[in-house]
């Protein structure tokens, strides 16, 4: 037989690599995603003729707790249903011995590649985001690996958290003292084992010190999206936007990045991403909340204010009753002036 | 099973790597492997230390400059019967396949290792289908995955008129053959490997960092 040319080695390769679906109702597409556990595929569900997303562990990862690790991710993600978390249709295993489960095949950009607008535009993106995660967060579910490129935005505005593989079950809500026990935790994780994104990281999810991991070290991936998204540039486009780069110890504050940003959001973001946990927001709920109040222009928890700062907040805020009042006094003064004649 | 898949890597690399004629490739190939069985060389290997391709080719750069430093002149093999071994067909591969320059030894090693590995399975697979008498099933996954002549590969319709078969047969035989070869590929390489830890990273290896 002649030799294997390099082209047929790297068919071969592919060969081996791609799910065998036989018996599934599923009809393989092209590959979508690859990550840390598996491929991710578009493919059809042939018994209701409709896309579906497959996330298929990696051939190579064949050992029994692989398989029960992607089983408990899609158990973790089947638990939150929520519209900012993409739903699970189905779970089971190939013909080839291979996990995989079906979901939601979202039809949308990652964060990263979305063209941003103004910063209330931004605000109002990271708070469908923040709502999603706070979801998970009152579910007892901690993602720990927050960042742009799990994050999709859809068409329609839609915001879809994603790839919930090193998510954590909490055994109950956190504390008030900022540390949780993560007794029924959805990864075997063991003290010392570092997993996450750098630069997303929480300080103590870097450090690997998993007894500190819980809703704060979310936050601080949150407080880096957001200061990424606050920093990039609006006007660029998904090929050349550049991210701001998201090295935690040396980032600069949101407002050496971007000039506009206003003081209280530039503390918002500093709360976030602060280094001691306890120092953050307590969970996703409590910084959207903040983001909120931002919006709504009332006073944020991460600021103290001037009385000047305060002074124009309250005008910005009550600028349409304030301009209402002003013209019923301009009306009337002059109504008294010329009937007074 | 660990000459079936090593030896034509090994070969090729003392060939392209060391320069060694053909001649004294043969020699240090059989050398190579009758001292690694016969003394146990292999045993020292340890997973964690990393892959058993780079121990492998280690002992082999410290048993050819062994072998050159003594200037044999005797055959090598110190009297083991020589391992029967198709040496004409590595050099026609090393003559029909171009050598990519700038490789360091561990990448030329591991390329040719992986080529090893499927031409073995490609075997397997022919030789499985044979004997149950579906030949056809390799002939179309041969034509269809293995062949690269420049330009598209044939449609099905093609291959269907070709080997004179409906076109349904050729996507379920195709599918058939692809599924098999899956099977061999993946239980040979699990015989190569000593356990999960090992498989895990030679597939990984193997798909081209298809793994964490």
């Amino acid at each position: 037989m002649r030799p294997l040319a390099d082209a047929a080695v790297g068919r071969l390769r592919h060969l081996v690599d791609e799910p065998d679906l036989d018996g599934t109702p599923y009809r393989l597409g092209r590959e979508i995603a690859r990550g840390g556990m598996g491929v991710v595929y578009e493919a059809v569900d042939e018994r209701l003729d409709r896309k579906v997303a497959l996330k298929v562990l990696h051939v190579a990862l064949a050992g029994p707790e692989h398989a029960a690790r992607m089983v408990r991710e899609a158990r973790v993600v089947a638990r939150l249903e929520h519209p900012g978390i993409v739903p699970i249709h189905d779970v089971g295993t190939l013909a080839d011995g291979r996990v995989f489960y079906a979901m939601k095949l979202v039809e949308g950009r990652r964060l990263d590649q979305v063209p941003l607008g103004s910063i209330p535009e931004v605000l109002r993106l990271f708070e469908k985001l923040c709502e999603a995660v706070a979801f998970a967060h009152d579910r007892g579910v901690v993602h720990r690996d927050l960042k742009p490129a799990n994050v999709m935005v859809g068409a329609f505005g839609e915001v879809l958290v994603m790839d919930w593989g090193l998510a954590k079950l909490l055994a109950a809500p956190e504390s008030e003292g900022g540390t949780e026990t993560g007794t029924g935790t959805a990864t075997d994780t063991r003290v010392g084992t570092v997993m996450g994104t750098p630069g997303y990281m929480a300080p103590e999810q870097a450090r690997g010190e998993i007894d500190r991991i819980g809703p704060r070290s979310d936050v601080y991936g949150l407080g880096m999206i957001l200061r990424g998204l606050l920093a990039a540039s609006p006007a660029d486009d998904s090929a050349t936007r550049t991210w701001p780069p998201p090295a935690a110890d040396a980032a600069p504050a949101a407002r050496e990045l971007r000039p506009e940003v206003p003081k209280a959001l530039a503390a918002i973001v500093a709360k976030a991403t602060a280094e001691d946990p306890v120092a953050r927001y307590r969970d996703a709920s409590d910084l959207v909340a903040d983001v909120r109040r931002l919006l709504d222009e009332r006073p944020v928890a991460a600021y103290r204010e001037s009385w000047l700062e305060r002074l124009g907040r309250v005008l910005r805020r009550y600028r349409t009753p304030i301009l209402l009042i002003l013209t019923y006094l301009v009306v009337r003064a002059l109504m008294l002036i010329f009937l007074g004649r | 099973m660990l000459v079936e898949q090593y030896w034509k890597p090994v070969y090729k690399y003392l060939r392209v790597r060391h320069r060694a004629s053909d001649e004294d490739a043969q020699d240090l190939t059989q050398g190579f492997f009758a001292r690694a069985l016969d003394r146990d060389v292999l045993a020292g290997f340890e997973p964690a230390k990393g892959s058993f391709r780079t121990f492998l080719r280690v002992c082999l750069d410290r048993h050819a400059a062994n072998e050159r430093k003594a200037a044999r002149r005797q055959k090598r093999g110190g009297g083991a019967p020589p391992l029967a071994l198709d040496w004409r067909d590595a050099e026609g591969e090393l003559r029909e396949l171009a050598v990519t320059d700038g490789m360091t030894p561990d990448e030329y090693f591991h390329q040719e290792w992986v080529r090893s590995f499927f031409g073995v399975v490609v075997e397997a697979l022919r030789a499985e289908l044979a004997a149950e008498g579906k030949a056809v099933y390799f002939t179309l996954f041969e034509r269809y995955d293995l062949e690269c002549p420049p330009g598209p590969r044939p449609t099905y319709a093609e291959l269907a008129a070709e080997l004179g078969v409906k076109a349904t047969d050729v996507t379920n035989h195709l599918a058939s053959a692809r599924r098999r070869f899956r099977r061999l590929a993946l239980a040979r390489l699990r015989e190569l490997c000593a356990g999960d830890e090992e498989f895990e990273r030679e597939a990984g290896d193997l798909l081209g960092g298809t793994a964490a």
